[in-house]
């Protein structure tokens, strides 16, 4: 046994108790905040596969506390037994997912293509409307965020009955690009901001045109700006809700609405509720988890100027 | 391009005469007018290459967008400044009738809406006790931490959800009375049978509650964004400087994260004052309209009279607040985030 030469002082001791303690707490507090984050998740699963008892006694842990059992996936005819037969709740959810996969796609998409072509125009270019200057456009194409959606929906409503656009993808689609273009505009201005315009200056030397220069040089590197707000656009117009509740009815509902409307008819069957609302989220979960860099990345281009 | 600039107007001029019964002509509806906006737009796009050359080739890159705005904003606006002043049951065969200044007088009288507007401040003061969680965490975040990509995402997990989806989750089923886990947790704790959506308050704290975990990733992510672009030498050059955890977060990183963190609150609080979803699907404005927003007031409104007009006319006045709000805010922020150096 060798004598211990270098012993810790009396302050170095308290010091490493302190570290020692933030860190149980850093952890403590991180470890219960993502509890409050995933269990309503954790809960939502586990109950579309609990029977009617299992969620009156509160059972929590499957295999443990209960059998779990497919009655609530029976229910949307996406359980394995009943998954090749005739369903017409399936086809109905299938609709309903197609719609908000179509609406949110192509609003998406459309609202990309003009928020980045206008944000590259306003980047770049200095224009004049009349008394507008670049300045006053940028502020008429941002200030649409503050503009609560309440505002536009009733007049939309009956200018949607007059142009037989109620109740149609088109519609919503329309609706839903214009929702996310202040968003997109801005995310992508901030994008083309950051490349430098020495870069155009030479492929215009070079001969090319400005739309040339743009799609071949200038896309390519917004590109990872362009897919951030592309995926922010898709998880707003997916989770969207007033406007499809308001402006759709039988063909063209997304799946909110039809996760809302089960709501107050069936309360009482939990499993069938849970599973719809899990389908519901399912997409939008592996988006995150995925794609959780483009979303960071979407969201924090407005915050660091 | 002066050619479908006269068909747009000549299609819609016949389509006016037609709905005035003038001319012996019936339309289904007003999809031709549209076509020919449509056509419009594209020829005005396409004359301002031919006519301008290379500087119209600069104006297309926004003309598409400015097009589809002005169609999509302007003109619904003005429309519904027409049918805000009108009384219009969408269900009723008589049509708009003009009424003046009758919905006004009825907003004035109307105890449930000044109850949402003043619902919807409170629920726009919640934000700050949601900006020093976000904050808190987004400090949590960005200390030195394991597994830090991990916590990043359950963290940012809850504002991907859908709301609806989330009001029945949280609100329908983890709050129900009997069996929720949440209330078989507070009866664990000895709190019996609480009722949240039974007395007023509760009911708008708990929706506050659900909202906020909704969006407290949002603002965590933009306040974690900030913190990052922070140099690390500032931070360690305050450390030097003996300023301790306390005084060197109030002195050094809260000032710097100023500016970010008003534009996060300040897109919240938009975002905030579009709260309906949840509302809708939880409480439906109850108990007696306590936790009604604004949003959710009219929709209501709506679905239970079908009177276009008056929820418009409530709508409008939303607006105009909103604006007159926000500006002041505008100005107040511009003069804190001025550097004071």
């Amino acid at each position: 046994m060798s004598e211990q030469i270098f012993h810790d002082s009396e302050s170095d001791l308290v010091h490493r108790a302190k570290w020692f303690s933030s860190r149980v707490l850093i952890y403590g507090i991180l470890i219960v905040w993502t509890i409050v984050c995933l269990f309503p998740i954790y809960w939502t699963i586990t109950t579309s596969f609990k029977m009617a008892p299992d969620v009156m006694r509160g059972h929590m842990i499957p295999w443990v506390d209960y059998q779990p059992a497919w009655l609530g996936w029976r229910s949307l005819g996406l359980s394995p037994e009943t998954i090749l037969a005739e369903s017409t709740v399936r086809e109905q959810f299938l609709q309903r997912f197609f719609n908000s996969l179509v609406t949110s796609l192509s609003a998406s998409s459309l609202a990309v293509l003009l928020g980045s072509l206008a944000a590259y125009g306003l980047s770049r270019f200095s224009f004049k409307f009349g008394f507008m200057r670049n300045q006053d456009i940028s502020f008429f194409f941002l200030s649409q965020l503050i503009l609560p959606p309440v505002v536009l929906a009733l007049p939309f409503l009956v200018l949607y009955r007059e142009l037989d656009l109620l109740d149609t993808r088109l519609g919503l689609i329309l609706l839903y690009t214009l929702t996310v273009l202040p968003i997109v505009i801005w995310i992508m201005r901030d994008q083309f901001a950051g490349i430098p315009t020495e870069l155009e200056e030479a492929a215009l030397v070079d001969g090319l045109s400005v739309w040339r220069a743009f799609a071949t040089i200038i896309m390519p590197i917004a590109l990872p700006g362009m897919v951030a707000a592309f995926i922010l656009s898709l998880v707003l117009t997916w989770n969207e809700y007033f406007f499809a509740a308001l402006l759709t009815s039988t063909h063209a509902n997304t799946l909110p609405v039809m996760v809302a409307s089960q709501t107050g008819s069936q309360g009482i069957s939990w499993w069938s509720m849970a599973a719809l609302s899990f389908a519901a989220i399912l997409p939008l979960i592996v988006i995150g988890i995925v794609l959780e860099r483009f979303v960071i990345k979407g969201m924090a281009a407005g915050a660091v100027k | 391009m002066w050619g479908s600039f006269a068909l747009l107007l000549a299609v819609a001029g016949l389509q006016a005469l037609a709905a005035g019964d003038a001319i012996p002509l019936t339309f289904e509806n007003w999809r031709p007018t549209l076509y020919a906006y449509v056509l419009w737009g594209t020829c005005l796009c396409a004359g301002q290459v031919l006519v301008r050359g290379e500087q119209g080739k600069r104006v297309l890159f926004v003309l598409p967008a400015t097009l589809f705005v002005v169609s999509m904003v302007v003109f619904p606006l003005l429309f519904g400044l027409i049918i805000a002043f009108s009384n219009w049951n969408l269900s009723s065969p008589d049509g708009r009738q003009f009424n003046g200044w009758d919905n006004v007088v009825q907003m004035w009288n109307d105890p449930f809406y000044w109850n949402a507007l003043t619902n919807m401040v409170w629920y726009t003061l919640a934000i700050v006790v949601e900006y020093a969680i976000a904050f808190g965490l987004a400090l949590l975040l960005n200390s030195e931490i394991r597994a830090r990509k991990f916590f990043r995402v359950a963290f940012l997990l809850p504002l991907m959800l859908s709301p609806v989806a989330v009001s029945w989750m949280i609100g329908k089923s983890m709050l129900e009375i009997r069996f929720g886990p949440i209330s078989r947790f507070l009866r664990e704790l000895g709190v019996e049978n609480v009722s949240f959506f039974g007395n007023p308050e509760l009911a708008r704290l708990t929706i506050m509650i659900m909202d906020a975990w909704t969006f407290i990733p949002f603002m965590m992510i933009m306040i974690l964004a900030g913190l990052q672009a922070v140099p690390r030498e500032v931070q360690e050059a305050a450390k030097v400087d003996g300023a301790s955890g306390w005084r060197g977060f109030w002195e050094v990183t809260f000032p710097l994260m100023l500016p970010v963190s008003i534009t996060a609150i300040l897109i919240r609080i938009i975002f905030k004052l579009k709260l309906a979803d949840i509302i809708i699907n939880v409480t439906a404005g109850g108990p007696g309209g306590a936790t009604d927003s604004v949003t959710s007031f009219i929709f209501r409104e709506y679905r239970d009279r079908s009177n276009v007009g008056y929820g418009t006319m409530l709508a409008m006045v939303y607006l105009v607040l909103i604006v007159i709000a926000m500006t002041a805010l505008l100005k107040l922020t511009d003069r804190w985030m001025r550097p004071r150096y």
